[in-house]
């Protein structure tokens, strides 16, 4: 058969989008001799894990400003050190800011060191940070793996559950009874067991609805929690990588190239090209057609399926579910360029090097989320901030600095709609980090605030949501996406999904793009 | 439908027939259809079967569900909805076809009236806008129901074409099987369709239900001549199992209705394999149907013919006369009046579905409260039945 592409370019795979877990995937693939290539639809590589100059001289992480979920193993095996991969700072402290003066700092040490709660909160958090992990660690294969299918006579997938419930049951008596019984609460009923101090509590609640569609009352936050832990095998450290982000993006790039990958930005695909049942290449918007028997998307699931292969493709209970994911970004992003150091109030300068969070209690993040409900944008909203050049001076002119800050909730559906409603939001975040570092207004010479809307068409994400699609139950691990696509495959033969979207979720963490190739290797098998 | 009362008020809807059915019906004998009251026998079941077969019958098929389907992408959307090539239905042609879901089970069948280049009529057994609409997402199509914006008659039986000539369609001896065509009677637009479930020469007129009242009576006054009478779906329940026509929730139940695992059936399961093209690109099931194909069907729905004269309803069917294993069952059946023989359809487990294959079947009578329980010989036949040239002649014969 005659392909109808036979004048174009041919390879193995096409790899659609250059984020970083496209990029990942591209490097696994041509390590493995594959003919790869990557097509970007922006300027620069990266996706969400860019670094942009949004002012003259200051460039910031652009989307992504954390580094905490890539695996060792990975950042090992495509030997990212030796493109130009560096860390800035690889201990970024927590502080938790006060209202009423002197901030929560929440140490990087492995008991987990607390200073600035209550006597008996100190006492109980040891033994709370030391059980989360070692559930955490329990769980870690899971968030590293292949997710296996249900109901299939295969011993590979019998045999993937078995490991996980022996995993599960190693934890003894005490500590499996207590992930059954905390793994579908809320973080809220959690937190309020084991704690007095609403500072801390409103910290430790952050990293279960960051980037998420909940409040720490939604039921599921303690799974959002473990999965943020378990990524990591248990041991939270925030990292800065030198040049932002997306310097990472640009050391997987080079790891891509070195493996034999070509790498096209300024490319975007049009289609994905479909013959009798079988991917067969993609067809770029330029109208350039390049043949390949995989195709590996890295955009997100309604992306993949409804703009670039098309529900004619498709069976429509499958279309009906991709629809139905929930998809809704409600985190903004603020850049601020400041003329002076910033001055948070009772924060050292080692403080200062790690990431700040505003979250004073619980019940101010809960309260935060009732606006998102509504589709109204919070009045007294939470921040997670760094100021990432106090450990990368490179990031801004001399003696000048960057704010870099992930703001909830700033729901997607704005009922007011957002055109109008971008400034007084920005207003609104402003004022309230003014009020934890006194003079911050009068440093700032510009002031860049992203939507989910902006997101949304900066980065090509529908709905402008980090994880593309809601970490929640329903949409986790054997069923991420969704039933039919979970386990990076699609309806579709030789289509595969890398992104976000897929297990383990979104955060620059590369599980997906890494677990993606093992996928397309084992199908070519 | 916004004028009329409230669904509580009023759970059964009227068809704009139902004034004449109901100055017709001798026996009062009405039965919900779709939300709509319609008649099950006027008089008596076989003189009304037997017009069918031996001149001419009115059925009013206004409740079937419509659905108008139009746009440019409209053709690309019912290829992807069901499992026929839509591509080769011409403009005023009608086609019979299943829709499927995922799993590659029928959700129903129904027909397909391509009205122009761009606009459809879909006629189901069932409502499901949902399915319809979550089908059409990616698709540049509107679909609308239409179901009480269009009246229908079925004019079935082998004067049913003289009585339409009497009646004043002229031409109508032109229109082919399965072929659309557009005629005025006086100030009655009808839209005629050479289609129907009885599997002889027929009929299905089209109108604006204000004009239904009058298209039926000029039907009846032409049609005296022709030995026109009115039926109930009794009558032609008996016609469409001689036919061989399936009939949702008799002979397989609509996948989206299913709650056992194992009762939804596949086109394949139908014995609807020529409805299914797997040459024409994607559509909702097929990777399921083809799976299904690659391993070989579990059971099958076929013909029976079966021994004695006593009809096999719900008879379970076994392969050897001890009735230790079930087989199989019977879905529809009946006493063929018209080939004089006790013919069923049934569905029956692999490999027992083969041409010829000897069963028995397990039939219960019921002789003045006293059950009896009989085993009868039945043999998998071909289906149809029965099936006249008639049905296909063009132009049928003048009488």
């Amino acid at each position: 058969m005659a392909p109808a592409v036979a004048e174009g370019a041919r390879y193995d795979c096409v790899v659609i989008g250059g984020g970083h877990n496209g990029l990942v995937c591209a490097a696994y693939l041509a390590k493995s001799g594959r003919s790869v290539l990557v097509l970007e639809a922006a300027e620069q590589v990266g996706g969400a894990a860019v670094t942009r100059e949004f002012a003259p001289g200051y460039r910031v992480s652009s989307c992504a400003h954390l580094l905490h979920l890539m695996p060792q193993s990975l950042i090992a095996e495509l030997d990212l050190g030796a493109h130009g991969f560096k860390l800035a700072n690889n201990a970024m402290p927590t502080s938790a800011l006060s209202p009423s003066g002197t901030p929560l700092a929440l140490g990087v040490g492995d008991g987990g060191t607390l200073a600035g709660a209550s006597r008996a909160d100190a006492l109980a958090y040891p033994e709370y940070v030391a059980r989360l992990r070692r559930l955490a660690r329990a769980l870690h294969p899971i968030m590293t793996s292949v997710p296996p299918r249900l109901g299939t006579d295969a011993w590979s997938d019998r045999l993937a559950l078995l490991g996980m419930a022996w995993r599960v049951r190693r934890l003894g008596r005490r500590d499996m009874r207590e992930l059954l019984r905390i793994v579908g609460m809320n973080v809220y009923d959690l937190l309020e067991e084991h704690f007095d101090t609403p500072l801390l509590k409103g910290a430790l609640g952050f990293d279960a609805v960051l980037g998420s569609n909940f409040g720490p009352r939604s039921p599921g936050t303690v799974l959002t929690l473990l999965y943020r832990l378990a990524a990591h095998d248990g041991s939270s450290v925030l990292a800065q990588p030198v040049g932002g982000l997306g310097a990472l993006s640009e050391a997987l790039a080079k790891a891509a190239i070195a493996a034999g990958a070509t790498i096209r930005t300024a490319s975007p695909v049009g289609r994905i090209a479909v013959q009798e049942d079988r991917v067969h290449g993609v067809v770029l918007k330029s109208g350039e057609v390049v043949a390949a028997d995989v195709v590996i998307s890295s955009c997100d699931p309604k992306t993949t399926f409804l703009g670039l292969l098309g529900s004619d493709q498709l069976d429509t209970g499958f279309v009906r579910r991709v629809t139905h994911l929930r998809t809704r970004g409600l985190a903004a992003k603020l850049h601020l360029a400041l003329d002076a150091r910033p001055n948070f109030a009772g924060l050292g300068a080692e403080a200062l090097a790690g990431r700040l969070l505003i979250a004073p209690s619980l019940e101010s993040i809960e309260r935060a989320y009732n606006h998102a409900k509504y589709a109204e944008f919070s009045s007294d909203p939470i921040f997670e901030i760094t100021v990432p050049s106090v450990n990368d001076p490179s990031l801004a002119p001399a003696g000048k600095h960057v704010l870099s800050a992930i703001i909830q909730y700033a729901p997607y559906t704005l009922a007011a709609g957002w055109d109008r409603q971008q400034e007084r939001f920005t207003d609104i975040a402003i004022a309230a980090l003014e009020r934890y570092a006194p003079g911050l207004r009068a440093s700032i010479s510009r002031a860049q605030l992203l939507t989910p809307l902006d997101i949304e068409r900066e980065f090509r994400i529908t709905g402008g949501h980090w994880h593309h699609v809601d970490l929640a139950f329903d949409q986790f691990f054997m069923v991420r996406p969704l039933p039919g696509a979970a386990q990076y495959r699609t309806p579709v033969a030789g289509l595969y999904l890398c992104g976000a979207g897929c297990h383990p979720g979104g955060g620059v963490m590369g599980t997906a793009g890494r677990n993606a190739a093992r996928q397309v290797l084992k199908g070519a098998a | 439908m916004m004028d009329s009362a409230p669904h509580f008020r009023e759970p059964l809807l009227k068809t704009p027939f139902h004034a004449r059915a109901r100055a017709l019906s001798q026996l009062d004998s009405f039965i919900p259809w779709a939300g709509y009251t319609t008649v099950d026998v006027f008089s008596s079941v076989e003189q009304e079967y037997f017009a069918i077969r031996n001149a001419t019958t009115v059925y009013d098929l206004t409740p079937m569900v419509k659905y108008r389907i139009a746009g440019p992408g409209a053709t690309g959307y019912l290829n992807r909805l069901v499992t026929r090539d839509v591509g080769k239905l011409k403009p005023n042609r009608v086609a019979y076809c299943v829709w499927c879901d995922d799993a590659g089970h029928v959700i129903d069948d129904g027909t397909i009236f391509r009205l122009s280049e761009r606009e459809y009529r879909l006629c189901t057994a069932e409502r499901q806008l949902d399915w319809l609409l979550d089908s059409a997402i990616g698709f540049d199509v509107e679909i609308a129901e239409v179901t009480a914006d269009i009246a229908a008659l079925a004019l079935q039986g082998p004067t049913s074409c003289a009585a339409l000539k009497d009646y004043g369609i002229a031409g109508i001896q032109a229109l082919k099987p399965f072929e659309i065509g557009h005629y005025a009677v006086g100030a009655n637009d009808i839209v005629v369709s050479r289609t129907g479930f009885t599997g002889d020469l027929g009929y299905e007129l089209w109108m604006r239900p204000e004009r239904a009242e009058d298209v039926w009576d000029g039907l009846m006054a032409a049609g005296r001549a022709r030995g026109i009478r009115p039926i109930g779906s009794m009558a032609l329940n008996v016609a469409r199992i001689e036919a061989g026509f399936i009939l949702p929730n008799a002979d397989f139940v609509s996948a989206e209705h299913t709650i056992h695992t194992d009762r939804a059936r596949s086109p394949l399961e139908l014995g609807l394999d020529w409805l299914v093209d797997f040459k024409k690109g994607h559509f909702t099931g097929r990777r399921a149907l083809l799976a299904e194909q690659r391993r070989g069907v579990r059971r099958r729905l076929v013909g029976l013919d079966v021994d004695g004269n006593k009809p096999a309803h719900n008879a379970l069917l076994y392969d050897e006369r001890s009735g230790k294993r079930a087989v199989g069952s019977v879905t529809s059946a009946i006493w063929s009046p018209t080939c004089k023989r006790n013919i069923a359809l049934g569905m029956l487990d692999a490999p027992h579905f083969k041409l010829d294959t000897e069963l028995w079947a397990e039939i219960y009578l019921n002789r003045e409260l006293v059950w009896e329980r009989r085993m009868a010989r039945a043999r998998v036949v071909e289906r149809p039945f029965f099936a006249p040239e008639r049905r296909r002649l063009t132009p049928p014969a003048d009488h």
